[in-house]
């Protein structure tokens, strides 16, 4: 596409808004429009399920950006207005109010949506967190409730059970998994959470798996898989999410939990997906790859701003995460194998601050920080220098 | 161009220490960014607008008309 072409960004989150940035900062001069269901200019979602969940942060101070910067963006926002088709060979899409919206080149980039329990939808009382509005509506039903169950013990349910006990409230937290973010940490990490969370007052009900909720208007508890049911005044789901691809059925893409993309994250020509919807081909993995996280919105987005503008470069990105739970920051460098080897190579585990590494197959494939951010990043490099060359392109 | 930046918001992910490593650092004990330079000069503007927009928590604000 030349740098005077349209370009259409379906999504107006953290990774639709990168990319209108760097497609700026790369010196498209053409004109770009964003669209996006919500009716909100770009914010930032890591903070609802901490600062504006514990109400130390009013709701605007998510926003992404300024105003001053997105005017001197000079971007097109359509917002309020969800994309409800798509056609890949005209690059065109439709919105739920009935507009088409085509360009020379479109960005999907329309994130993931919470996963809900069967038989949950519609009672009160029964929470999801993906948005501002959730953010703010299950604040609101804390503040009234004593007693919390969070149903799923991954990054976000570790997060929400950390933040509500801050707000005081009675908090149980169940899911399958045997200690909170074990899939993620493996068990010598994970181990140190559960004592943390178990230290912090959190009633841990883990490696049981949850059958429903009880109540008929109102929630009143959830029903563990032994069929014992836990009082509940409020209830979480927090058990993952799926890509938001249900509008694209129908365009021609292929869909394959997310939108299915070449090395340079290219679903058809003028069509690229970035952020939690994309799934593309990683060279230097040699495997198709998801992720949710919120740096690979950004970073992502810089290699599709690129190829747009005529680059051709792969996505390879080394990846990262960070959670805040009670007073311990975790950051995460790379991946994390589960049955990788794992060390601790800076500060030590009784002391409240270390680094891991983690290593698999000779390789170190990841670090792991425990309250020690910067001597994390540091070993990322560790993780640079063992990566194997890119395989072939698929 | 001044930078200012919110310690509040920092998540501590480093990234703008390894796009313009002369103007971020972190600090040892809780890695929250640390500016090292408030008015960078115009060669470094291009890797200070990078670490701006890459940093995962807007983090990192840019008056460009200082």
């Amino acid at each position: 596409m030349s740098a005077a072409g349209s370009v259409l960004v379906v999504g107006a989150s953290a990774a639709g808004l990168a990319t209108a940035e760097a497609l700026r900062r790369g010196g498209h001069a053409g004109p770009v429009t964003v669209l996006g269901a919500e009716r909100h200019l770009p914010y930032d979602r890591p903070p609802l399920s901490k600062k504006v969940l514990a109400g130390e942060w009013e709701p605007d101070r998510v926003r992404l950006r300024q105003d001053s910067a997105l005017a001197a963006l000079d971007a097109e926002f359509v917002l309020g207005d969800a994309a409800v088709g798509f056609d890949a060979a005209t690059r065109t899409a439709r919105t739920a109010s009935g507009r088409e919206l085509s360009a020379d080149a479109v960005v999907l980039a329309t994130g993931v949506r919470p996963r809900t329990l069967p038989g949950a939808d519609g009672l009160d009382g029964v929470h999801v967190l993906r948005t501002l509005e959730d953010s703010v509506a299950l604040r609101a039903d804390l503040a009234a409730a004593s007693r919390l169950v969070v149903v799923g013990e991954g990054v976000l349910g570790a997060e929400i059970a950390a933040t509500a006990r801050t707000m005081g409230l009675d908090v149980t937290m169940v899911g399958p998994q045997p200690a909170p973010m074990a899939g993620l940490l493996g068990p010598l990490v994970s181990g140190r959470l559960a004592a943390l969370h178990s230290g912090r007052g959190v009633d841990l009900r883990l490696g049981t798996g949850v059958d429903g909720v009880t109540g008929e208007h109102r929630v009143t508890g959830v029903r563990l898989d032994t069929g014992e049911v836990l009082p509940a005044e409020v209830v979480v789901v927090a058990i993952g999410a799926v890509p938001e691809t249900g509008w694209l059925a129908g365009s021609g893409l292929e869909l394959d939990d997310g939108v299915v993309c070449d090395s340079r994250c290219r679903a058809a020509p003028g069509v690229y997906a970035v952020g939690d919807v994309a799934r593309w081909w990683d060279e230097r993995l040699g495997a198709q790859v998801r992720l949710e996280n919120r740096t690979h919105a950004t970073e992502q987005a810089g290699v599709v701003a690129a190829n747009v503008l005529g680059a051709d470069r792969a996505y390879s990105p080394i990846p990262y995460f960070w959670t805040d739970q009670h007073d311990v920051k975790i950051q995460v460098h790379g991946t994390l194998p589960p049955d990788a080897e794992v060390s601790v190579v800076d500060g030590d585990l009784d002391g409240g601050r270390f680094v891991a590494r983690y290593r698999h197959d000779g390789r170190t494939t990841g670090v792991l920080g425990w309250n020690m951010a910067k001597q994390t990043r540091i070993r990322r490099q560790e993780i640079i220098d063992d990566s194997p060359a890119p395989a072939a392109q698929r | 161009m001044k930078v200012t930046v919110d310690e509040d918001k920092c998540c501590g992910a480093g990234t703008c220490v390894m796009v313009a490593p002369d103007v971020f650092d972190q600090r040892e004990d809780d890695g929250v960014v640390v500016l090292l330079d408030v008015q960078p000069t115009a060669d470094l503007h291009e890797s200070v607008r990078e670490a701006a927009n890459m940093c995962p928590a807007a983090a990192i604000a840019l008056d460009e008309q200082s």
